[in-house]
């Protein structure tokens, strides 16, 4: 069954969940408010979390976004789940790379790649 | 030749100007990775203008003066806050910062863009990107 708030669609596979950002840029605080909103939400409720986020459709992200996986991230931990995050676009990952990111994430090319690990 | 735009402290509104700044850019011919960097940095200098230069306040505004030309383009963002010390901003590679949510943005422009300068109150930045030359070799 899938769910579409504002900005995103989560997706079940397994115990895992697959959130998909929906929009292609992520820069302002609404937005990013928006969809932490839910995936915190959803993080604290079930515990631990098995989650994968999707960023194919992602072109432009601001340091913000940064902050808000950072947060998301701690949370996750926190509560002993597992998070990778997949499908990002060279220009996208050159951000994570630049900030370092890429090495306090773990980034899989393929949504079924990041699935099988979080679910191995 | 520059042209001045005055915002009201909206980050709709910023993405707007943005939106537009982006669309000159590719109108000049820049390649994407030019128009990239600049639409990336102009969102984090509006940003910071809009939520920490005037903390969102809506009586105070942000000027954008924009000099969007065929070698290069030359975007100063000024805000009406108090400024502050960019050299205060603690650098986010450092291992101790790394999972700190916040401070990416002003390391983010200098990483985009070729120029980036402050002025001495700073509630000004100033930001360069020039056409690089294998976009002027192809082109010619």
């Amino acid at each position: 069954m899938e769910e579409k708030p504002a900005g995103m669609k989560m997706a079940k596979k397994g115990n895992v969940t697959v959130v998909e950002l929906l929009d292609r840029k992520i820069l302002d605080e609404f937005s990013i408010a928006t969809i932490s909103d839910k995936i915190f939400a959803l993080v604290d409720q079930k515990s631990p979390a098995a989650l994968v986020v999707d960023f194919a459709k992602v072109d432009h992200m601001s340091s913000s976004a940064l902050g808000m996986l950072i947060t998301l991230h701690k949370r996750v931990r926190e509560r002993n789940g597992q998070l990778r995050l997949c499908n990002i676009q060279p220009s996208i990952y050159e951000i994570f790379a630049i900030t370092r990111l890429n090495e306090v994430f773990q980034i899989c090319k393929t949504r079924e790649e990041a699935i099988g690990q979080v679910t191995a | 030749m520059a042209k001045t735009m005055v915002i009201p402290s909206d980050l709709n509104e910023g993405r707007k100007l943005a939106e537009m700044l982006l669309c000159q850019a590719r109108s000049c011919g820049y390649g994407e990775d030019v128009c990239f960097a600049i639409s990336l940095a102009v969102e984090e200098a509006l940003i910071n203008a809009i939520k920490h230069g005037n903390r969102g306040d809506a009586s105070k505004k942000v000027t954008v003066v924009a000099d969007v030309g065929p070698e290069l383009a030359r975007i100063v963002v000024v805000d009406e806050g108090g400024g502050f010390d960019p050299s205060s901003v603690p650098d986010p590679t450092l291992d101790e910062n790394l999972e700190k949510p916040s401070g990416r943005g002003i390391m983010l422009m200098r990483a985009y863009m070729d120029e980036v300068s402050f002025n001495r109150q700073g509630n000004a930045v100033t930001m360069i990107k020039r056409r690089p030359a294998e976009e002027s070799k192809a082109e010619s």
